[in-house]
């Protein structure tokens, strides 16, 4: 069944995340990144920093971080059991740190499909907001299967 | 960090690149701890098997978190305006990625000087499970 393309423009329930030292450390040790202003907090003052740096993929982490990350697709009826993640990217305005509190404030900005079907494109921007300042933006496009 | 220069860089040079450890159990876990995502598919073997897959397999964005590390031993993170990756493969448990990247155009974008980069994450035999492009703004 194709997902109806009046969703097109829908908002996604919002959400705010305010990433801390703890998982960042955690991330930085699964990427295998050594440099200290990613998790350490002593480190990242030395350098000048408010807080711990918030690397560049960590913005889709905190977009999921909620309840239910793709309750846009289950509002629009999508098995969540036959979905992929088919691209991601971001556009950068200012570096973000442990203890900054975000706002993702999020819309459907397409929907799409290839082979008659069979693979079906949603597409969502998100932006990221630090006290009303544009931080950074989201796009991610997920396929789900037939 | 030695920053790179704008003027000395060519179209076709490589950035300095890498090979991970082999992707492990733990890895996975320590990506599901600090990325949040929890996902079965990439810890519990038992409820892959129960659909029908083999293994469990990588986080696709893990790939992604090992390119932004490639981007970021490069230049300081302030300097990326953008960075967009399609996933085009699975990785499978035991598999070292090789991270690579290479400038592929130089440009004028917003008043500043900047490279596009080219950047891929595959397998020891080739097989690309991520190709990105990224903006990096040079002095």
């Amino acid at each position: 069944m194709l997902i109806d393309k009046k969703h097109i423009g829908m908002k996604v329930p919002p959400h705010s995340v305010t990433p801390t030292a703890w998982q960042l450390k955690w991330f930085a040790k699964a990427t295998g990144e050594t440099n200290p202003i990613y998790f350490d907090e002593a480190a990242a003052a030395q350098a000048g920093l408010p807080g711990v740096l918030v690397p560049p993929t960590f913005f889709f982490c905190m977009d999921m971080d909620k309840d239910h990350p793709f309750d846009y697709l289950e509002t629009m009826g999508c098995d969540l059991g036959k979905m992929l993640h088919g691209e991601q990217s971001f556009v950068y305005h200012k570096p973000v740190h442990s203890g900054e509190k975000l706002d993702f404030d999020g819309v459907i900005t397409d929907i799409y499909d290839k082979k008659n079907g069979a693979l079906q494109f949603v597409v969502k921007d998100v932006k990221v907001l630090r006290q009303g300042e544009l931080v950074c933006d989201v796009h991610s496009v997920m396929v789900i299967r037939a | 960090m030695t920053k790179p220069n704008y003027d000395a860089l060519n179209v076709g040079d490589a950035i300095p690149s890498f090979t991970t450890e082999p992707v492990s159990r733990l890895t996975l876990a320590l990506y599901a701890t600090g990325s949040g995502d929890h996902h079965p598919l990439h810890l519990d073997q038992d409820y892959v098997r129960s659909k029908g897959i083999p293994d469990v397999f990588a986080h696709g964005m893990l790939g992604m978190g090992y390119l932004g590390r490639l981007l970021t031993q490069w230049v300081p993170q302030a300097a990326i305006r953008s960075f967009g990756v399609r996933f085009t493969a699975i990785t499978q448990v035991g598999e070292r990625l090789v991270c690579t990247g290479k400038v592929v155009e130089k440009l004028e974008q917003a008043g500043e000087r900047c490279v596009r980069l080219e950047l891929t994450c595959a397998n020891e035999q080739g097989e690309a499970k991520h190709k990105a492009d990224a903006v990096v703004a040079l002095a």
